[in-house]
């Protein structure tokens, strides 16, 4: 029987055991360092903040394994040897494959600061960063204050961690808004206020030129670059991004860049090895995304994919429209197609923008200035259904469509007010249009005849 | 090897978020000298004015539970509120979980068994606790009061205050929020204040002179599973046209309204809109939602227990039903053969309609658990033709009436169902024991327009949404597969949606079409294999 060999147990491993178990009966083996079971690596911020505990993080019963016949190997993987197919294990005996699916994941950059490897100083991404964290920051006594380098999506994560336990946060962001290399700066702006608003100290413009150590290697203070202020702390939080985990791999035959090189059908420059998820660098970007996706979606997306091919379909990792979601503290964020901040848009990209006069609500639809056709669109506050907008951007709708039918797009809860009258009104007064929003429509949205 | 990650922070004491501030601190002192008074009654210190001890006690109790919700919500930035909910000792089946459960346990055994210990005296002025809430009981009805109206005053005020904290801390959230509203407003109108002035009305002319029986209008069999025995049905037919008017209302609740709304709304509309048990379990529960259990093994013990109280819910109501019937067509059209020809008639029709049209809804062990109890049923009607006066199902009547009143009615749905609710979470009794909650949820899961809706790829299978699901639902299997999720056991409470932090479910009425077997619709990958991944 054939076995398949996968190294990492994150969504986009797991993702494809599952699959190669509906589609065959292949011997499939899961080999993780990090922990003995699948969990979701997304909700590893509620454990810290109380609202779970680990166990629930688990989307399959512990049985689940066992039933679908998917072994399970806690080991550290040393080395790689693709010529006799052998894997070198650091806790447990060497483990051959026929077919190697690398899903290895991320691990936080370091950008060679001084102090940075320094105790106290940690980013977040394991389950051991995690339990690290807990050391490091279990309350407000043996950690007075927080600085968190790098104003992205884990940074907010771990400020609102912090504040949970009532840890004084600063927040260092070297942009001059919050993540505005992603959001254009209206929502950027709404989002510094909301930092704000949850008594965060942000520092917009600011960066890190080091770590202080006290006495016992310990971090004591960071300095600033721009300012030289120096900033007493007790823990320093990386969150500058992530990069693919794959040091593993540098003395074998598989071609590495940043991640692992993989093709569209996320084959490796060896035979019968396959990448997916964080680590996989695919040789050219596909549309507009980036070479090297680290979002949990398209970790799903290719181990489906994956799975076709290693079951004898060969198939392209070929995505749909890009969409991705996340929660700044209060504050929820959906997206669908492209919409760029203002330095990366391009010429015949026009957007726009509303915001709610005194909630923390707003919008921002980007389209093609000539042909009106809807390119995405940006929500906070407001949740969007994936169905109906990404089908209007596969029909290419043109925006003047999309405001008539605004409400067919709407997925809050039953009972919440409405602001598509006020969305419209704003488009209408912006372009000279006169749209009249339509009332939601069931046949429309579940395409019933 | 797992429990690193949350033991430790278990070993801090009164560190954020688990502490209480010191407001919160009083609060729960001033609520606790609320059931203090409570308690001081029970062991019979004489209280000189009723009236006024029992007004202090009450509005201690609210005001130290609205005080502490005040505290905790109002002063922050609406959103989802759960910091710190596993690592406080009484929302984590700690010490002070255990505590509340064994107190609330307790006072369910001496509620239902010894209600003496409380004050009750049959002949004579009450004395004791109940005696404290006679005065409150002789103004609204005019008679004293019973073991049951303590309960049901106690049980409307934590509605009341427990519902004002649920507002505060979903005050984001307009659905939670008008929910909320609709069963404070059911539980003080219908549960408390309406049976209490209909009780005004015994006697009076416009009954006949009748009485009518202690009648909570929402309360619907098989909830209400003493509904049609004799002595209410004699009640109800010697109150006039009112009383005769109850009685079609108490049949028409169960056969033709809540069809009608299920199909329309899911059940939600009654069990966590209106519901008095859901009520309870929504407002003073809400703190133990996330104690129920999740596991598949959880689920297969729900089905058959729920289940089989239906069963003995119909076996017990139909028994006690030919009991009083008579057998002479003349005196009366409906005697005890028709009666029992007329429930199995209506048993294998829904039976018939199951199998038949909604099938390959079932899961195995629902067809076998269906056939089996269905010729268990059917045989046990044909008994009757066999067997003596009175002896129907095996059992006497009053047998089964009996121990379903005490299996049931009083250690499922009070000890258990809400004694446990720190330790089992707050709607053990509506999972696995409410005969009310599996019919609507039959019909719910085959018949109905209601469904959660999964958008698309969204999930990230954080888990929120199985760890907040009361009823035990785990949410996000069918989440991360972009199913939609069609359970009959959903109350509809809306709270996975409310807690999930990437927008990915809705609570909605919409087409039967593509409700259930929803195809992974848009993980995200390209069309082509997305079919081949539905492929079953």
């Amino acid at each position: 029987m054939e076995h398949i060999v996968i190294i990492g147990n994150g969504i986009a491993g797991v993702t494809a055991a599952r699959h190669i178990r509906k589609l065959s009966d292949k011997k499939i083996t899961i080999v993780s360092a990090e922990s003995e079971y699948f969990f979701s690596r997304t909700a590893l911020m509620y454990v810290y903040m109380g609202h779970m505990r680990f166990e629930h993080t688990q989307p399959y019963e512990n049985h689940f394994w066992k039933k679908n016949r998917i072994d399970l190997v806690q080991a550290y993987v040393t080395k790689v040897n693709t010529q006799e197919k052998l894997l070198h294990l650091d806790g447990a005996p060497d483990l051959d494959y026929d077919k190697l699916i690398i899903a290895t994941g991320s691990k936080p950059n370091k950008f060679g600061w001084p102090g940075q490897d320094l105790d106290g100083v940690q980013g977040l991404y394991s389950k051991q960063d995690l339990e690290l964290l807990e050391d490091n920051a279990p309350n407000n006594k043996v950690c007075k204050r927080a600085v968190i380098i790098g104003g992205g999506l884990i940074g907010i994560e771990l400020a609102e961690m912090l504040r949970t336990r009532d840890i004084p946060v600063t927040f260092l962001v070297r942009e001059n808004s919050f993540w505005n290399s992603v959001l254009p700066s209206g929502e950027s702006e709404m989002i510094n206020e909301h930092i704000h608003e949850h008594h965060i100290d942000l520092r917009l413009g600011a960066s890190l030129k080091q770590i202080n150590p006290d006495e016992n290697g310990r971090v004591k203070s960071v300095t600033l670059a721009e300012t030289g202020e120096e900033i007493e702390c007790d823990l320093v939080g990386l969150t500058t991004g992530v990069t693919p985990n794959i040091d593993f791999l540098k003395d074998s035959d598989i071609e590495l860049g940043r991640g692992v090189k993989v093709n569209r059908f996320l084959e490796t420059n060896v035979e019968h090895v396959y990448a997916i998820g964080d680590c996989a660098e695919q040789h050219e970007a596909i549309g507009n995304r980036r070479p090297i996706e680290a979002v949990w979606y398209t970790g799903r997306m290719m181990g489906e994919t994956l799975a076709q091919t290693i079951c004898g379909n060969r198939m392209e990792y070929n995505p749909g429209h890009w969409f991705n979601s996340a929660k700044f503290l209060d504050i929820e964020y959906q997206t669908y197609g492209w919409v760029f901040p203002e330095r990366k848009k391009k010429e015949n990209e026009a957007h726009f923008h509303w915001r709610h006069s005194k909630e923390k609500l707003c919008i921002t639809i980007a389209f093609d200035k000539d042909s009106e056709t809807v390119l995405g669109i940006n929500t906070f506050g407001i949740r969007l259904r994936h169905e109906v907008f990404d089908r209007w951007l596969s029909e290419k709708r043109t925006i003047d469509y999309v405001m008539e039918h605004l409400r067919d797009a709407n997925f809050d809860p039953e009972f919440y007010k409405s602001f598509e009258p006020q969305i419209v009104s704003k488009y209408n007064s912006n372009f000279g249009k006169s749209i009249n929003p339509k009332k939601k429509n069931l046949k429309r949205i579940f395409q019933l005849n | 090897m797992n429990s690193q990650t949350y033991h430790k922070s278990m070993a801090l004491t009164g560190e954020p978020p688990k502490s209480l501030s010191i407001s919160q601190k009083l609060a729960v002192f001033l609520g606790l000298s609320g059931l203090g008074i409570l308690l001081l009654a029970v062991f019979n210190v004489n209280f000189p004015n009723r009236t006024l001890w029992l007004t202090l006690s009450l509005l201690a109790i609210t005001v130290g539970i609205v005080w502490f919700s005040w505290d905790a919500y109002s002063k922050k930035i609406p959103g989802i509120k759960n910091d710190g909910v596993w690592f406080k000792s009484i929302s984590s089946r700690g010490l002070w979980g255990w505590v509340a459960g064994l107190s609330l346990t307790g006072f369910y055994i001496v509620l239902y068994f010894y209600p003496e210990y409380l004050g009750l005296v049959n002949d004579g002025d009450n004395k004791g606790v109940i005696g404290l809430f006679d005065p409150l009981s002789k103004f609204l009805s005019g008679n004293p009061a019973s073991q049951w109206f303590v309960y049901g005053t106690l049980y409307t005020v934590a509605i009341l205050a427990f519902g004002i904290k649920f507002l505060w801390k979903y005050r984001h959230n307009r659905y939670e929020r008008l929910r909320t509203w609709s069963v404070m407003f059911f539980q003080t109108a219908f549960a408390f204040i309406i049976p209490e002035l209909m009780a005004r009305l015994n006697g009076d002319k416009i009954l006949d002179g009748g009485s009518l029986p202690y009648y909570d209008l929402k309360n619907i069999w098989p909830l209400n599973y003493y509904n049609f025995e004799g002595y209410r049905i004699k009640a109800f037919l010697s109150s006039g046209e009112i009383g005769f008017a109850l009685l079609i209302f108490g049949i028409l609740s169960i056969f033709v309204i809540t069809p009608i709304l299920t199909y329309k709304y899911g059940k939600r509309w009654y069990c966590s809109w209106v519901c008095g048990c859901g009520g309870l379990a929504e407002t003073a529960g809400d703190s133990f939602r996330q104690l129920s259990d999740k596991s598949t093994f959880a689920w297969k013990v729900e089905r058959w227990v729920v289940h089989s109280v239906v069963v003995f819910v119909t076996l017990m109501t139909t028994a006690v039903i030919y009991s009083y019937l008579g057998t002479d067509t003349s005196k009366y059209w409906l005697t005890k053969s028709s009666f029992l020809i007329g429930v199995a008639v209506l048993l294998t029709l829904v039976f018939g309609w199951a199998m038949i049209f909604k099938r390959n809804q079932l899961q195995k062990d629902a067809q076998y658990g269906a056939i089996g109890y269905f010729v268990i049923i059917i045989a046990l009607i044909g008994f009757h033709f066999f067997s003596g006066d009175g002896q129907i199902f095996l059992f006497k009547s009053e047998t089964l009436r009996k121990s379903y009143s005490f299996l049931i009615g009083s250690i499922f749905s009070g000890v258990i169902g809400t004694g446990f609710y720190p330790i089992f979470g707050s709607r053990v009794w509506c999972r696995f024991g409410c005969p009310m909650a599996a019919i609507l949820g039959f019909q719910q899961k085959l018949f109905s327009r209601f469904r959660i809706t999964t958008n698309g790829g969204q999930c990230i299978s954080c888990g929120n949404c199985s760890v907040y699901c009361e009823m035990g639902i785990d949410v996000r299997a069918y989440a991360q597969k972009g199913e939609n999720i069609v359970r009959s056991s959903c109350v509809g409470c809306g709270i996975c949606s409310a807690v999930c932090p990437r927008g990915v479910l809705k609570l909605e009425n919409g087409p039967l079409e593509g409700r259930i077997d929803s195809n992974q619709v848009l993980l995200g990958n390209d069309v082509d294999l997305m079919t081949l991944v539905n492929k079953k």
